[in-house]
């Protein structure tokens, strides 16, 4: 942990010192610094002031909506930045200085009063629309209402703020049924002002509100869904066009300042998207510097990236990305004999982690993982409760006694069966459950991979305790990232008892622990962040020490960045490069 | 003829309420026989992690809550007589023909998805002048050399071209032509409105892919075409006339062989103005085919709907074309 604190401080001076000396640069000169592999992981990269020219991104799909109140994607997160902007926002720089949240619209974070149970936050002044109009708090809480209160019609976002804002006493019904009031708990004493009303105290709300839904959004402009089409930008792009499932173009907004943004840049003339690209042409493209960005910023496919990587002058383009995702194992606290703590302490000491990488296609795609915060979360603290030599599990003399010895505390010495659940249509996970199920057969436990398709795999499979009862599924393969990397973000929907659902249910171990709720829930109160970041740490551990989760990977993706692209540099927070300062010398 | 016109049209009317009436069954009626609850079909259209109260405004909204048959009623009417949305500050109208509202993205499909008809109307154009040309000159040209090597290379190349799947002579292309020797750089659709000649230097690689596949069919179809009719009674009969070599083989030989290769083109036509779906995927084309699959990955009905429909009516209204041709081009039949 200390090797790693001590990287992200020579990162992050770094990166402060190549920033600063792009800033300080004049004209119009191409990009400058050092094009290495992984070097955007530690700082940034063509480093450049030119301005000018046009960011062309390509996506192998479409997003779920680029309005900032319908999106859910990462990459939307990151890239709806250049348009909308929220009332805080992460830092935009690499190495662990890039988890940090910085005031955007806002002037500063957020002041929390009561307990940390109210939060005012004060905007900056001058502030415009790209159509001319003011910014002004009404339309951060306009924008606020109609993402969380009217899912019907914008159902994509989360809807965080429902959850923990105090609701009215006849229960709101969101900006397009309910015309005559708004939220209560939410109020706009002045135009510079807002302040949030909370039903608890939440210690991590600078984090929600860094999402984009906070992002103004004016009434008079807004027609449902169809806002989309003519989205008012508030940041230093705005949209030229925007054509549903093809792309769009966005171009400079004039009404933007320099002086009221301190954490964006208008680099590029003109922005492009195209959506539904080839994975591989998009990869091409990246190769041949035909276009600035992948915008999903989920890394390359399998076989680009082995050409890549093979090629010595390609490979000082391509960085290995912490994604900020866990693949782990969920096992069941409810389903016997994995209801048996010793049971799935076997299991943990078992599996042979390193041919679970190898299945995956090596250490390019993840690290070998130990606990359940991965380095990327702010609170992630390093330890390994169950070690084996090499992280071979039963291939290591260690690992083989200590499953042995913990299935005879479990009264199972010889084993037993169950079922491991994967999705049909991810093959990385089919592989992992295969290597997982090789690895525990050498003792004793067999287990049976059941493939459901990952549509419904939340609602109706994995993620429905009672299919899980009844299907018998000791075992399930489950990937996640957090939609804000604290402890708490990471954390609460896969640990917490009270977030069990009948259907949709993220916590697939049914952990129901009232010592680790009580922790997180404590710890969520606490408004000193040293304090609540050692606690995610602490609960890490005793969800470890109950063994319901069997962490396998901290995943990583491989991303190419080309040589026309200036001051790239990935952020941790997206796990991706950080879009907000791209520029293009084409 | 107008009532063979009429007769037909009419008919088409009947064939488009059959397909969407069996399209509108496979992804609403069959999801409920295997047991599917309306929470679980309208889950899967309100993001991640859903309140019950979304679920059900959202059953609502799309109408879940509703007899399958009056669901179906309700689509048929807005596609003649438009229909009114609640999907915003103030309700929308939905003009005619409205095929409603994506389940996804709550835009309205069909403009959406007739901004796409032009790209798979160019993709196909294009595609079609080259491998009808080509692919019918090569069989003509096979079949007047009948055992000579052209023959045997021509066929040969032909073979090749029917075997090989556009997703590798699509992507072979692309690989030599764009990134190995960059000729056609950087694909992508520019329309023809904006600029002509970037319109077709985007689109001379699927247009060539595309067409390798049809004009080796074409061509294949064209020479056994030619054989048989070159051997007919009626052509030694033209020939002993004294009529020119060249006026046998156009006037009485292509134009009888000709026949097939019209009612073949209609359908492939037809069916290619519904989406090329591999060519457009294979080249990131955002046409007819692309917003198909689009649609079916995001089980998104109406657009589901919406593209059947209209594919299902490119098809029709080819075939009564070629119905038509059929009278110019064959003596023999007559349209009653």
């Amino acid at each position: 942990m200390r090797r790693t604190k001590a990287a992200a401080l020579v990162a992050v001076a770094t990166a402060a010192g190549l920033t600063l000396s792009a800033c300080s640069s004049s004209g119009g000169s191409g990009g400058s610094g050092s094009s290495t592999y992984n070097a955007a992981n530690t700082s940034v990269v063509n480093a450049s002031s030119h301005t000018g020219g046009t960011a062309s991104y390509q996506l192998s799909s479409t997003p779920d909506s680029m309005d900032p109140g319908n999106t859910y994607y990462a990459f939307m997160w990151d890239f709806s930045r250049l348009y909308a902007r929220p009332l805080v926002t992460f830092n935009p720089a690499p190495g662990n200085a890039g988890l940090q949240l910085k005031p955007d619209l806002a002037t500063g974070l957020g002041t929390p009063s009561d307990g940390g149970k109210t939060w005012t936050y004060h905007i900056r002044s001058g502030l415009k629309f790209s159509d001319g109009t003011p910014i002004t708090t009404k339309d951060v809480k306009y924008a606020i209402e109609r993402s969380n209160y009217a899912h019907d019609v914008l159902s994509n976002g989360p809807t965080y703020f429902a959850q923990y804002l105090v609701d009215n006493s006849s229960p709101y019904q969101g900006p397009y049924k309910d015309k005559n009031g708004g939220l209560n708990s939410i109020q706009t004493p002045n135009d510079t002002t807002i302040v949030f009303h909370l039903k608890q105290s939440f210690a991590d709300f600078d984090y929600l509100v860094s999402n984009p839904e906070t992002a103004p959004v004016p009434q008079a402009k807004d027609n449902g869904a169809d806002y989309v089409k003519n989205i008012v930008s508030s940041g230093p792009y705005e949209f030229q066009s925007y054509q549903d499932g093809k792309g769009a173009t966005l171009v400079k907004n004039p009404n933007w300042s320099q002086a009221s943004d301190p954490v964006r840049k208008q680099y590029a003339d003109k922005i492009t998207l195209a959506f539904n690209q080839q994975q591989t042409t998009i990869d091409q493209n990246l190769m041949a510097d035909n276009v600035t960005m992948d915008l999903g910023g989920a890394g390359m496919a399998a076989d680009s990236q082995a050409t890549a990587l093979a090629n010595p002058q390609k490979k000082t383009h391509i960085d290995d990305v912490q994604s900020g995702a866990l693949a782990y194992v969920a096992l069941s606290s409810q389903v016997a004999p994995l209801n048996n703590v010793h049971c799935r302490q076997a299991v943990q000491y078992a599996i042979d982690k390193t041919s679970v990488q190898t299945a995956t296609g090596g250490d390019v795609h993840g690290d070998i993982a130990s606990t359940i915060l991965p380095p990327t979360v702010t609170g992630h603290t390093d330890f390994n409760l169950y070690p084996t030599s090499g992280n071979k599990g039963d291939d290591s003399s260690d690992g083989l006694a200590a499953a042995k010895q913990q299935l005879k505390l479990c009264g199972k010495p010889s084993g037993f069966s169950t079922n491991i659940a994967a999705r049909s249509d991810r093959p990385n996970e089919i592989a992992m459950a295969t290597a997982i199920q090789a690895s525990l057969k050498k003792v004793g436990i067999n287990v049976q991979i059941q493939q459901y398709p990952s549509g419904k795999y939340f609602a109706d499979d994995a993620g429905a305790p009672a299919f899980v009862h009844s299907h018998n599924l000791g075992m399930m393969m489950m990937a996640w990232a957090a939609d804000w990397p604290t402890g708490y973000g990471f954390l609460e929907q896969i640990l917490d008892g009270n977030a069990i659902k009948a259907s949709g249910n993220s916590n697939l171990s049914e952990l129901n622990d009232p010592a680790i709720n009580k922790m997180l829930n404590d710890a969520i109160g606490n408004t000193n962040d040293a304090q609540r970041n050692q606690a995610w740490g602490a609960i890490d551990k005793a969800a470890m020490q109950q063994a319901v989760i069997v962490p396998l990977l901290y995943r990583k993706d491989v991303m190419y960045r080309p040589d026309s692209a200036t001051n790239v540099f990935v952020n941790p927070a997206y796990g991706m490069y950080d879009y907000l300062t791209v520029g293009s010398t084409k | 003829m107008v009532a063979y016109i009429i007769r037909r049209a009419f008919a088409a009317v009947v064939l488009l309420l059959i397909v969407s009436a069996v399209t509108f069954g496979i992804f609403f009626l069959v999801p409920r026989l295997a047991g599917e609850t309306t929470q679980q079909l309208a889950s899967q259209y309100v993001g991640r992690d859903p309140s019950p109260q979304a679920v059900q405004s959202i059953i609502h909204n799309l109408g879940f809550d509703k007899p399958v048959y009056q669901q179906y009623w309700e689509f048929i009417h807005g596609i003649v007589a438009g229909r009114t949305f609640n999907d915003g500050p103030t309700p929308t109208h939905c003009a005619v023909p409205c095929f409603g509202y994506s389940f996804k993205s709550h835009l309205p499909v069909w403009p959406d998805l007739t901004q796409r008809i032009p790209v798979t109307l160019s993709l196909a154009l294009g595609a079609a002048v080259i491998w009808l040309v080509s692919g019918v000159a090569i069989g003509v040209l096979s079949a007047l050399k009948r055992g000579s090597i052209f023959d045997r290379l021509s066929m040969g190349v032909a073979l090749a071209g029917v075997s090989l799947p556009i997703f590798f002579t699509g992507l072979l292309s692309m690989d030599l032509f764009s990134f190995q020797w960059p000729i056609f750089s950087n694909l992508h659709y520019v329309n023809f409105t904006d600029n002509p000649l970037m319109w077709a230097k985007n689109l001379v690689l699927p247009w060539v892919t595309l067409a390798f596949l049809y004009s080796a069919l074409y061509a294949r179809l064209t020479r056994a075409g030619m054989l048989e009719t070159m051997s007919e009674d009626y052509i030694r009969t033209a020939r002993a006339k004294g009529l020119p070599e060249r006026k046998v083989v156009t006037r009485h030989g292509l134009r009888s062989a000709l026949t097939p290769i019209i009612t073949i083109f209609g359908m492939d036509f037809g069916l290619l103005l519904g989406g090329a779906v591999l060519t457009e995927t294979v080249f990131s084309l955002p046409g007819v085919g692309q917003y198909a699959v689009q649609a079916i990955t995001d089980n998104d009905l109406p657009k589901v709907m919406a593209v059947t429909t209209l594919a299902a009516f490119f098809i029709v209204v080819a075939n009564l074309l070629v119905d038509l041709l059929y009278a110019v081009v064959d003596p023999r039949v007559r349209l009653s």
